[in-house]
């Protein structure tokens, strides 16, 4: 019911995922303590990475562009944060960032489905907007009393060398994105939604046809999927930095699509694609700490967005992925 | 069983400054097909959309078995076993078979898609229909014959008593044609009513049990098969007696006016469109290429014209070699060309019938000196194509959009022919003009060959191929299946070319 992949694909899946495991074993074998430190930091960049990528992928699935993300993130990233300062509660800040992301997706809906203005120019204004608000509305002053979303050990299985570390003992938003991996996998490939979001990012002539009303479809997604980019901000915020600051959202809400690209607009697969961007993120972070290379850090810096390029450059390897054929066209009845 | 299944009862629609449909009626019974007849802006379209809910009615009901009913949308008409077959086919291609015909109709298990039952359906519809069908191919790998299939699955698994077919040959094979005819004819036997739409006199006269012939939105006769000829019928539709088949001379073929050998080029996609053409035409013939569209004829001419440039291959007219040479330059050999979409590259909307008059020479004497328009010049010009070529306009300032079909046609045919020109590129040069335009157009393009201009015609329209044409090349898969002499030709065994099939 997902995308079909080639056997060639797979075979080529499979065997890039044995080398990448025996290259943990003998890095976690001659050196724990690091290895540990860069698989949790992955999975800590991934987190942000992937709910950004389902966010785009709904979008994209009913033929919608959201390039907005970005601004998503950082606003909703606000909300949280100041909600949860005010209200001493993590759990109303989350509330609040979610809110937001869902506000800030109706009001892209609003503007890219109904009043059908051109998508690339609705999702601008959003991370105008996001920017602007947020500079101007920020307070240094303010803080988190209670600190930050910490760790949750999932009983046993945290014990588990590694994999225990790196999945297991985690904060609970990265649990949650986790689970809506799944959720949103079965959602759009086997639940009636999804046949109808794929349909009518693929052709809204046949599914309006058939008695299913596209602009409404289109308006109900983009709102929802600003959910999980709100989700996204409340994370940043509250659970990976443990406060805001000015343009804290550093370009992830368009690593984000990258992310969803690569990942050929699946869960799982912008998963993989978000595990892989996190690893060079954590690298890099590992690499400065250590002041492992004698160069000046912002070269190392610089590694995640290099290997962005070179990837998405060579994103043939895992076949070219078609785009929704109606992705970025308002739809027009009759 | 009902006595009616579907019927409009004097059913008039206007739109602003045309009356549509004009106190229209017409009756369809069960295991029955009626042909509706019409050129275009006849009021076909206008009728269906009224009977399948799109439209509402100024004056005028509906009647669904029996029943005088107000339909609100598609979703009514459907609801109530009305299924229409598009024109152009309402199928998402990455998704199954199974799935395009369930969608927004789906069996559920557990909140989610039932596909295992959907499956079962689908099955169980192709075989009590004879419409066999994989349920889990992808539609975009399906040949068009097997897209219609699945839309008319479509429409049954909906429980549909009536299909409305809307033009459902254009895209098929003669071969195909006739299959979908027979198809056809073995569902009226489960007492199934179809509504056949088309221009096509033959088909109408094969399929159909009832025949109304529409036009200026009115019901203008009403008969059988048995009782009229495609003569009788074209008649009917036109108001006048037509010549259905220009007369022609023997062709007197002079020197090779364009040679193209070893062509390739590609499409839009990248994708090999053209695989190694080569073929000649020379000066005072015409050269008619056949096949179903999507075969390469658009890459063909877009690749002859300027508009493409061939990836591999050499082109050359008058024995000059001008491939991947400028539309301009190509122009300036005396190359004429009629484009297949005349919205798009034949005329600009916006622009007067005087502008449009000349856009191929709008940069030439004596229409601009130094770069400045001469408007009294452009505008004798442009009322001299319009007195020849009949283009019936109020005057040449009024935006080439106030035009019907036909007349643009017209002024586009008189723009290109009003120069000397060696060669002729027509493509699809009477798609959806009324039958007087039609013939017309093909006088002019016969008296060009007369005179010695080599024309190279691609039409999707067989009967336009087999009319005009001296030679005909099929093109199948970007390929030249075989070149025949049209006293050798007929439908049969152009019909098996264009389908890919040599013996």
């Amino acid at each position: 019911m997902g995308e079909v992949m080639k056997p060639q694909q797979r075979q080529l899946l499979y065997a890039g995922l044995a080398v990448m495991l025996v290259l943990i074993w003998i890095f976690y074998s001659a050196n724990g303590p690091q290895t540990t430190a860069v698989l949790a930091g992955t999975v800590r960049a991934a987190t942000l990475l992937a709910l950004g990528a389902m966010c785009g992928m709904i979008g994209e699935r009913s033929g919608v562009v959201n390039i907005g993300i970005e601004g998503q993130f950082l606003l909703s990233a606000f909300a949280a944060f100041t909600i949860a300062s005010m209200t001493g509660s993590l759990f109303m800040g989350t509330i609040a960032g979610i809110g937001m992301g869902l506000m800030m997706g109706w009001l892209l809906a609003a503007m890219a489905v109904g009043l059908k203005v051109d998508q690339i120019i609705a999702g601008t204004v959003l991370n105008i907007a996001a920017l602007g608000l947020t500079s101007f509305f920020y307070d240094r002053s303010r803080s988190l009393g209670m600190g930050k979303y910490t760790n949750i050990d999932l009983g046993p299985l945290a014990d588990i060398p590694l994999v225990g570390t790196v999945f297991f003992s985690r904060p609970p938003l990265t649990y949650l994105t986790m689970a809506l991996l799944v959720v949103v996998h079965i959602a759009l490939f086997r639940s009636v939604w999804g046949m109808r979001t794929r349909a009518i990012g693929e052709h809204p002539g046949a599914a309006d046809t058939v008695g299913i009303d596209v602009l409404k479809l289109r308006y109900l997604n983009v709102t929802l999927a600003g959910g999980l980019a709100g989700l996204g901000g409340s994370y940043l915020a509250l659970e990976a930095v443990g406060t805001f600051s000015r343009a804290m959202s550093g370009g992830r809400g368009f690593l984000a699509l990258a992310v969803m690209i690569f990942g050929r607009r699946t869960p799982f697969g912008a998963y993989a694609a978000a595990l892989f961007f996190g690893f060079t993120t954590a690298l890099q972070n590992q690499f400065q700490l250590n002041n492992t290379f004698d160069i000046p850090p912002q070269f190392v810096g610089m590694l995640p967005f290099v290997v962005t390029i070179v990837v998405v450059a060579l994103s043939g390897l895992v076949g070219s992925m078609r785009d929704p054929a109606a992705l970025g066209q308002n739809y027009e009845k009759g | 069983m009902s006595e009616i299944l579907l019927a409009a009862q004097n059913v008039t629609k206007k739109f602003p400054g045309v009356l549509a449909n004009d106190d229209v009626s017409i009756r369809l019974r069960p295991g029955r097909i009626l042909a509706l007849l019409g050129e275009n802006g006849a009021g076909k379209s206008t009728l269906v959309n009224v009977l399948f809910g799109m439209y509402r009615p100024d004056s005028g009901q509906v009647v669904i078995k029996d029943e005088t009913v107000d339909l609100h949308g598609p979703d009514d008409a459907i609801s109530r076993g009305i299924g229409m077959v598009h024109q152009h086919f309402q199928l998402v291609p990455p998704m199954r078979v199974v799935e395009n015909i369930v969608l927004g109709d789906e069996p559920t298990k557990r909140g989610l898609v039932d596909l295992d039952e959907a499956r079962n359906r689908v099955v169980e519809l192709s075989e009590r229909y004879g419409l066999e069908i994989d349920p889990d191919a992808l539609v975009e790998d399906l040949p068009v014959g097997m897209q219609q299939r699945v839309e008319i699955l479509k429409a049954l698994y909906r429980n549909a008593d009536v299909l409305i077919m809307d033009e459902p040959t254009g895209v098929l094979t003669p071969q195909e044609a006739d299959h979908l005819l027979g198809v056809l004819r073995e569902l009226t036997e489960t007492g199934l009513g179809i509504v056949f739409i088309t221009h096509k006199l033959r088909e109408v006269l094969a399929i159909a049990d009832d025949i109304v012939v529409l036009r200026n939105g009115q019901v203008v006769g009403e008969t059988t098969p048995s009782q009229t000829s495609e003569g009788g019928l074209a008649e009917m539709m036109v108001g006048r007696s037509v010549v259905l088949q220009v007369e022609k001379s023997a062709a007197d073929p002079g020197d090779v006016v364009l040679k193209v050998s070893e062509l390739e080029v590609n499409d839009d996609r990248g994708q090999v469109a053209l695989d190694g053409l080569n073929f000649e035409v020379r000066a005072g013939e015409i050269l008619g290429v056949a096949g179903v569209e999507g075969n390469g004829q658009r890459e063909l001419v877009e690749a002859i014209t300027g508009l493409r440039h061939p990836a591999f291959g050499v082109m050359e007219i008058d024995g000059e070699e001008l491939t991947s040479s400028s539309p301009r330059q190509i122009t300036k050999k005396g190359v004429a060309h009629i484009p297949e979409d005349r919205e798009k590259h034949g005329v600009v909307a916006v622009y007067s019938v005087a502008e449009n008059s000349i856009l191929n020479r709008y940069h030439r004497k004596p229409f601009s000196i130094r770069g400045i328009l001469r408007r009294h010049v452009i505008r004798g010009h442009a009322q001299d194509v319009v007195d020849e070529f009949d283009v019936r306009t109020p005057n040449v300032l009024v935006p080439a959009s106030s035009l019907s079909g036909g007349n643009k046609q017209k002024l586009i045919v008189g723009r290109e022919f009003s120069d000397e020109i060696k060669l002729l590129i027509a493509a699809q040069p009477t798609r959806g003009i009324d039958i007087g335009a039609i013939e017309f157009i093909h006088r002019r393009i016969l008296e060009q060959r007369d005179k010695g201009t080599a024309v190279l015609l691609v039409s999707a329209e067989l009967d336009e191929i087999l009319g005009l044409s001296d030679r005909i090349a099929v093109l199948y898969d970007g390929k030249i299946m075989d070149v025949i002499d049209a006293h050798d030709a007929d439908r049969e065994k152009i019909g098996l070319l264009m389908a890919g099939i040599t013996d």
